[in-house]
């Protein structure tokens, strides 16, 4: 992005023929990355950025073009989260973020593919089918901002917005070798964005470098009044500079690197952590007792917070109806039993039954209070280190047809990801190098609470430093 | 009949008069077009979200006070979940666990004794839509108009004990609503419902019965009649040896009778948990002691005042207190002539039947307190009789003008010049010779006849007591 935005100043290439190009690669995808594209939109926008460039205009956002989760609501074009009970829903409104680069210029191309609701790790449940990774077509991009992290990486459009429950950013970041971002919970406004679980979910940038994906955050941040959740404060640029590691300590959880872990995954992220040492930070252990309890936290409260906020889709009042001839029961049942995928209703199960009468207590609040505990783990970690480190995935990205019919340890991938958000605080994905069969390994960057400039400046300050994010598939 | 007590507590929804709904900013508003007062958020659409509306809290801060109750610290909303057609997001956003206010009470009088109601809880919540039914073809249309509009649920210990109470509470209960200002109190368009949980027990048992609970009963006739009904069926039942079912019931008031809605097995999980869209609301000292200032004086101390100061009998104080704008029109005439007694008479009489016969309220009444006190003031000093007054009273009403402007134009000024009568009264006597004597021989009943004659030959204008004085003066030795 920031170099697509200088190559406009230098008059090397216009937006227009920027966003031409990508739109025709964009037709040749063979990744399945997008499930709308708007070329007359995105045009449309390029040329009026071509022209304000001309003018003068020096925002890094105009003209820069952007692919969007297809959870993110967007005037006027569809947005169906890959699933068929949304098929052809056309919102009547923007998600804040989207008004937010859109009055900045930017350049939206169209909707990627992802997990049907944003549930999974794969986006093998979208209704479209799922994308693939530019690196191996076999294997999956990860997920569930799968089309987005794909469509980053393979070079159709300069930086993408995804969205991250447990890990739905940095995990499909990691796959494709790309950076991407869990802000903070509360400092990216959630109006527009499809609720899955809404403690948890947070919209995030996805781009080439820390720095694109400085720049998307800074401009997607701040406080929107729609969302009670987002924090009303004042919210400084991120520095594009890198930050000084000198004196900083970075912590490493025993826990990481414990069993499950793939070898190659750990040989790489042991090798970013002696960068980070080599650039003067102070490594120091630090200790997550309680965190090992949080997929098991997770996926009772994702889950209950999900079946509530899917209840929404009964065919009444949009989205697509089943049954309609039948009595309202009925309708309600077609319509959603033909509407959503297994995934999406196994966890609507799990979590209308973590809710029930007689289970709350045990599930719902008993989640609730160890999901306090491990904040608190946090908390204490942060009073002797900055930065916790560790890797973002304990694998590489596996086969499209590999875990399918195994939920459970698909899950499991999401041990070190899933943290972020039980805690709010912000993690950062990088890549920091390649496994045993080529595809790309991340190391994952998490600081305490509103420090997303501390990890973002140590991801600029590591990738000036390496290479590995401008290797392209 | 008589070996049975029953043991009811009513769950009262008041819809809240504020500017905009509860989560959203579309107007609150009553009678719009159908779905014209939406917007995505009320609509459910996929990825909005709900911003609490305080002046919501500040209502139920306001009826806690009134109500003596506790007022929650730290309020979480709550999701409660169900699927309807008119329930946009199919969860309903409400409070569950520590609602906003609680363990408080009204005091209420049923036939001169009183009795303590304890309230359990009042909580914030949304509304829902409205399912309309086509009576003809099998088709069913939604107003989200009503969604997300503001509600207080007020719910009661199982304090009541009679259908007569439950009434007695009800309308104490909307009064204070009124005098908040934060609800209209209209029954009949919905703006306060009333639901009743139920049971009966032979006294002295010890053991509550099972409940049910009873809905739909939309006046404080239909309160009064459905509870009466369902008391006397539950003791039917036992009496017959069978067993109350716990179920939901649905009054239905043409035909008088209640029936099932929905039996104890089909009742709801509602799988409640802490909405994790909103963030807790803190309802500081500062902020219930802002709400304690805009209270006004409530009807229980407006009536108890009324008694005390202006010594008016209970009946008085009771019919003047009805409605806020009412006492304070009273107030406001007694501070301009210190006749509390005579000013309550008009207002329970004249302005009363005035009010329902335009079918108005006091302040959309013409004749102001002042005018009022203008007419009354006249009457006092004779210059029209209590016959006269009530006639340029309804003229008051019906134009605005003053009584002194309605006098003057219609000649209407009361005689009391002792020389004018004077004469009219001999010419009277003289054109009654029968009467005069009879009179004169000690028959001084007659007065009323002669008073009666001047007052016609006046045409009303002759001050009575005047021209009685003049007979008599003239007849009597």
């Amino acid at each position: 992005m920031l170099d697509t935005a200088r190559i406009y100043r230098k008059n090397d290439m216009s937006p227009e023929r920027h966003v031409e190009k990508l739109l025709s690669r964009i037709r040749q995808d063979t990744l399945n990355s997008f499930v709308t594209v708007d070329e007359e939109g995105a045009l449309r926008q390029a040329v009026i950025s071509g022209k304000a460039i001309e003018w003068g205009d020096e925002d890094l956002i105009q003209g820069i073009p952007v692919a969007v989760k297809d959870n993110i609501c967007t005037k006027g074009i569809r947005t169906t989260c890959s699933s068929d009970i949304l098929k052809g829903f056309i919102p009547t409104y923007d998600a804040h973020v989207i008004e937010r680069l859109k009055a900045r210029g930017a350049v939206i191309l169209g909707k990627t593919n992802m997990d049907e609701f944003a549930m999974g790790s794969t986006t093998n449940t979208s209704n479209i089918g799922p994308s693939r990774n530019p690196w191996d077509m076999k294997k999956t991009p990860g997920g569930s901002s799968g089309g987005s992290a794909a469509a980053v990486a393979a070079g159709l459009c300069d930086v993408a917005l995804g969205s991250d429950t447990g890990g739905s950013v940095r995990q499909p970041a990691s796959f494709c070798g790309i950076t991407g971002l869990k802000p903070t919970y509360g400092t990216v406004s959630r109006y527009g964005l499809v609720a899955f679980a809404s403690s948890l979910d947070q919209i995030g940038p996805m781009g080439r470098s820390a720095r694109d994906v400085a720049i998307l955050y800074d401009a997607i941040k701040g406080y929107d009044k729609r969302d009670s959740t987002c924090v009303p404060k004042n919210y400084a640029a991120t520095s594009l500079d890198g930050i000084d590691m000198k004196g900083l300590r970075i912590g490493l959880p025993d826990i990481f690197f414990a069993e499950g872990l793939s070898h190659d995954v750990e040989r790489s992220v042991r090798f970013a952590v002696s960068v980070f040492r080599e650039l003067g930070a102070e490594i120091v252990p630090v200790d997550l007792p309680r965190i090992r309890y949080g997929v098991a936290v997770y996926y009772i409260i994702a889950p209950a917070e999900a079946s509530s906020n899917l209840a929404r889709y009964d065919g009444v009042r949009y989205g697509t109806r089943h049954g309609d001839d039948k009595d309202l029961f009925e309708m309600y049942c077609e319509t959603r039993a033909k509407g959503f995928n297994s995934e999406v209703k196994r966890r609507i199960m799990l979590g209308t039954y973590a809710l029930s009468a007689g289970y709350y207590d045990a599930y719902y609040r008993k989640a609730s209070q160890v999901r306090t505990l491990i904040v608190e783990d946090f908390r204490k970690a942060f009073e002797s280190c900055d930065i916790i480190a560790g890797p973002t995935v304990p694998v590489t990205a596996f086969g499209l047809d590999e875990m399918l019919d195994d939920p459970l340890s698909i899950y499991l991938l999401d041990i070190y990801t899933i943290p972020a958000n039980l805690t709010g605080i912000p993690a950062l994905s990088i890549p920091c190098g390649f496994g045993d069969n080529g595809m790309p390994i991340g190391i994952q960057l998490m600081a305490p609470a509103f420090m997303d400039h501390i990890i973002l400046g140590a991801g600029i300050t590591f990738q000036d430093h390496t290479k590995f994010h401008e290797v392209k598939p | 009949m008589s070996d049975y007590v029953s043991v009811m507590g009513l769950e009262v929804h008041a819809q809240l008069l504020t500017n905009s709904k509860i989560f959203c900013p579309c107007s609150a508003a009553f009678g719009l077009d159908p779905n014209t007062n939406t917007c995505p958020v009320c609509m459910g659409m996929p990825g909005v979200l709900p911003v609490l509306n305080r002046k919501v809290v500040d209502s139920g801060i306001k009826l806690g006070l009134a109500l003596n109750c506790t007022i929650e610290n730290r309020n979480v909303f709550a999701r409660k979940n169900y699927f309807y057609p008119d329930l946009p997001k199919g969860y309903q956003i409400t409070q569950y666990e520590n609602p906003l206010c609680s363990n408080g009470h009204l005091d209420i009088e049923v036939n001169g004794s009183k009795k303590r109601i304890g309230i359990r809880r009042i909580h914030m919540e949304e509304d829902a839509g409205k399912s309309i039914h086509d009576e003809k073809e099998p088709l069913s249309y939604i107003d989200f108009n009503r969604a997300c509009v503001p509600l207080l649920e007020i719910v009661t210990e199982p304090d009541i004990s009679t259908a007569q109470e439950a009434v007695a509470y009800l309308k104490e209960l909307r009064q204070i609503l009124m005098y908040l200002k934060i609800c209209d109190g209209n029954m009949e368009e919905g703006s306060l419902r009333c639901d009743a949980n139920i049971s009966v027990m032979k006294k002295g048992a010890g053991i509550l019965g099972t409940r049910t609970e009873l809905k739909n009963m939309n006046s404080f006739k239909n309160v009064q009649r459905a509870l009466d009904y369902e008391i006397e069926r539950q003791i039917r039942l036992l009496e017959s040896g069978r067993e109350v079912e716990q179920e939901t019931l649905l009054w239905n008031t043409s035909l008088g009778k209640t029936f099932s809605m929905r039996s104890k097995e089909e009742s709801h999980d509602y799988r409640y948990f802490p909405e994790p869209d909103l963030i807790p609301i803190i309802v500081g000292d500062e902020w219930v002691e802002r709400m304690k200032d805009t209270l006004p004086e409530l009807p229980a101390a407006r009536r108890q005042r009324f008694m005390e100061l202006y010594g008016l009998p209970a009946y008085d104080a009771d019919q003047l207190t009805q409605t806020l704008d009412l006492a304070d029109y009273f107030e406001q005439c007694v501070h301009l002539l210190d006749s509390p007694k005579e000013i309550s008479n008009w207002i329970m009489t004249e302005v009363m039947r005035v009010l329902n016969e335009k079918a108005i309220d006091i302040k959309d009444l013409l004749v102001t307190p002042s005018m009022l006190i203008g007419l009354v003031d006249l009457l006092k000093k004779g210059t029209v009789s209590g016959l006269m007054a009530k006639e340029i009273f309804t003229e008051m009403a019906d134009t605005g003008k003053s009584a002194a402007d309605i006098i003057k134009e219609r000649g209407l000024e009361q005689v009391s010049d002792e020389g004018a009568l004077k004469d009219l009264i001999k010419k009277i006597i003289e054109a009654n010779p029968k009467e005069s004597s009879q009179y004169r021989a000690g028959k001084t009943q007659l007065l009323g006849f002669f008073v009666g004659e001047v007052m016609k030959a006046s045409k009303g204008k002759a001050n009575p007591k005047v021209a009685g004085n003049i007979v008599k003066e003239l007849l009597e030795p």
